[in-house]
């Protein structure tokens, strides 16, 4: 159960990171006018096609103890990062990034631009604009970023083998321990914990597109009125 | 209301081209004068209109030029002013209105007036929802009220501000004159007190006549003419104009001779006998010109008139008759085909039907010479 444990803590830090990161980056991707934009969005995608193994080994040189994240953590903390929980937060960070980000940046650029011009000529900058008009209309993609990143991080596998290893309590996740159980023949103990890893899946997906199918129709009654469908 | 009762004048000289992929650029180059009380800003659709007003409000920055309202610079291209939109103090009533779907009407209407003490700002909202008679609606959101009432709270929710300008972009399409007459006697009792000037953007000649104390016409970025609307839409000297304005007659022909002491000259239609008397204008001889005319300023007799003042008698052969309501929209065959306007009753009195001949009748001032 520790692997249990330790994989739904990971995957809520990660999630709660991402949605407090991605907010602001989504934003950005989502109004900036900057020629050089589409780099950036493709750095963001990079985790979609990259295999986990080749992210994790880049990551696992940058957190090396001659890595410059892991001199800068040694710095500050006194400790390495890699092979440990932390390392693996940041590791899973990255990785879901796009999971988080893309269904964010979906709905921000869903929201019509009318609805901003209309709120900056009645006088609001643009954080009011964000947190009035952009968030509240935008809700459905919070919901999906936030449950994507959550999923997503509770089912990686090559990312946290090659950052965190395999340490019992501290690094070792689920899907870790799951390989473990089949390496060693327990059949009956990698069944047990992969039925547990399918329900809670399967569980939070559901509620997920349950209340997201809820809010999409109420927004999308909302938005859908006879002036927009003239 | 509020301290600023009278904000002054509103002058707008822009300059802005657009390079659109697949489509010729479009260029916009005016100069407008808005005083307190309504102008209206007439013209067809991709004239330039809502970009003009885009720049007024901050949301299009314009090449060069100068916006000023009242004393306050709010664009300067030469000092590099640009005050951004939210800092203008302009209300923008956009076609679509742009309400925010997630709030409520009151939500909607208190948006603007977050730096205000609540009492101050609710005693405010209040206000403004009787003038605009849609306190009861307070409650409720954007979807679940009429396409009038949401004009409304648009209106509330931009008047509440106490801008120094007020801009509206086609505001009251797709609402029957009854609701349109109503919300505009509310918008002008409101700027009675508040005296600020209101740029009023439409195409339709009904809101023109509705609310004409002003009148800037404007077309492909350009402005065409300016004044009362009896003056622009009377006398239209541009063809655009004079299509816009509801001219159906506009025809093309070659100047005769000009009778300068009478103040008229002799044109000759185009492919046709038919030769006209029209007001005096900036052509020569053998000059092109286009004559406009009101299809419901022609008389029809079924006889040749004697002892008319007017000049222009014209035989012709009724081509086709169709009713359109409480009218009846004639095609005269003269060698040039006439659209003539006609009531029922005329045309029963009359015996009018197709094939019967007819001759027009057209006072001189009835016939517009027409800039190309």
């Amino acid at each position: 159960m520790d692997a249990l444990l330790l994989s739904l803590r990971l995957a809520l830090c990660v999630s709660a990171i991402l949605l407090a990161g991605g907010l602001p980056l989504a934003y950005w991707l989502a109004y900036s006018n900057w020629r050089g934009k589409f780099l950036l969005e493709a750095v963001v995608a990079l985790p979609l096609v990259l295999p986990p193994t080749v992210l994790g080994f880049y990551v696992l040189l940058a957190m090396g103890p001659r890595g410059p994240l892991g001199k800068l953590w040694l710095a500050f903390f006194g400790h390495g990062l890699a092979f440990t929980f932390e390392g693996l937060v940041l590791a899973s960070v990255l990785y879901s990034l796009p999971f988080a980000v893309q269904p964010l940046i979906a709905s921000f650029e869903s929201v019509d631009r009318k609805l901003l011009d209309a709120s900056a000529v009645l006088g609001a900058g643009r954080i009011k604009t964000f947190w009035r008009v952009i968030l509240p209309l935008s809700i459905p993609g919070v919901v999906t970023a936030l449950v994507l990143s959550f999923a997503h991080t509770m089912g990686e596998f090559g990312v946290v083998l090659m950052v965190g290893g395999n340490l019992a309590g501290v690094t070792r996740t689920v899907s870790i321990d799951i390989y473990d159980h089949v390496q060693s023949l327990e059949y009956a103990d990698a069944n047990r914990m992969a039925l547990v890893l399918l329900a809670i899946s399967f569980s939070v997906l559901s509620v997920v597109y349950a209340v997201n199918r809820h809010m999409g129709r109420q927004i999308s009654r909302r938005l859908w009125t006879p002036w927009a469908a003239k | 209301m509020g301290s600023e009762v009278n904000a002054g004048m509103l002058t707008a000289r822009v300059k802005l081209v657009r390079f659109r992929a697949g489509s010729p650029p479009f260029g916009l180059d005016v100069s407008l004068q808005v005083p307190a009380g309504i102008t209206i800003l007439f013209g067809p659709s991709g004239a330039g209109k809502s970009t003009v007003l885009d720049c007024i409000a901050g949301l299009v920055r314009p090449d060069s030029g100068r916006i000023v309202a009242g004393e306050k610079v709010l664009f300067d291209s030469e000092s590099g002013v640009n005050v951004p939109p939210q800092a203008r103090r302009i209300a923008y009533v956009f076609q679509t209105l742009a309400l925010f779907p997630h709030m409520t009407a009151e939500e909607n209407v208190a948006f603007g007036l977050d730096e205000l003490p609540r009492e101050e700002r609710s005693a405010r909202v209040e206000e403004i929802l009787k003038a605009l008679r849609v306190e009861k609606l307070r409650g409720r959101k954007p979807a679940e009220i009429s396409g009038g009432e949401r004009q409304r709270v648009a209106l509330a929710r931009s008047l509440v501000t106490q801008p120094r300008v007020l801009l509206l972009d086609e505001p009251l399409t797709g609402l029957d004159a009854h609701l349109k007459a109503a919300i505009v006697d509310d918008l002008r009792a409101w700027n009675a007190a508040q005296r600020i000037p209101i740029l009023y953007v439409t195409h339709s000649r009904e809101e023109v006549n509705a609310l004409g104390e002003r009148m800037i016409a404007m077309d492909q970025g350009r402005v065409l003419s300016e004044g009362t609307p009896m003056e622009v839409l009377d006398a239209p000297r541009h063809k655009l104009l004079a299509q816009v304005a509801g001219f159906e007659n506009l025809l093309s022909g070659t100047v005769m001779d000009l009778r300068e002491a009478d103040g008229v000259m002799r044109v000759r239609l185009s492919e046709s006998d038919c030769e006209m008397e029209v007001p005096l204008g900036h052509a020569a001889p053998g000059d092109s010109v286009r004559v406009a005319i009101r299809a419901g300023d022609i008389l029809l007799a079924t006889s040749q008139p004697h002892g008319l003042s007017a000049r222009n008698v014209i035989e012709g052969r009724i081509v086709s008759m169709e009713t359109r309501g409480t009218l009846i929209r004639a095609r005269v065959d003269c060698g040039v085909e006439f659209i003539v306007h006609l009531t029922p009753g005329a045309a029963r009195t009359l015996e009018l039907t197709v094939g019967v001949r007819v001759w027009l009748v057209l006072k001189t001032h009835s016939c517009h010479f027409v800039e190309e």
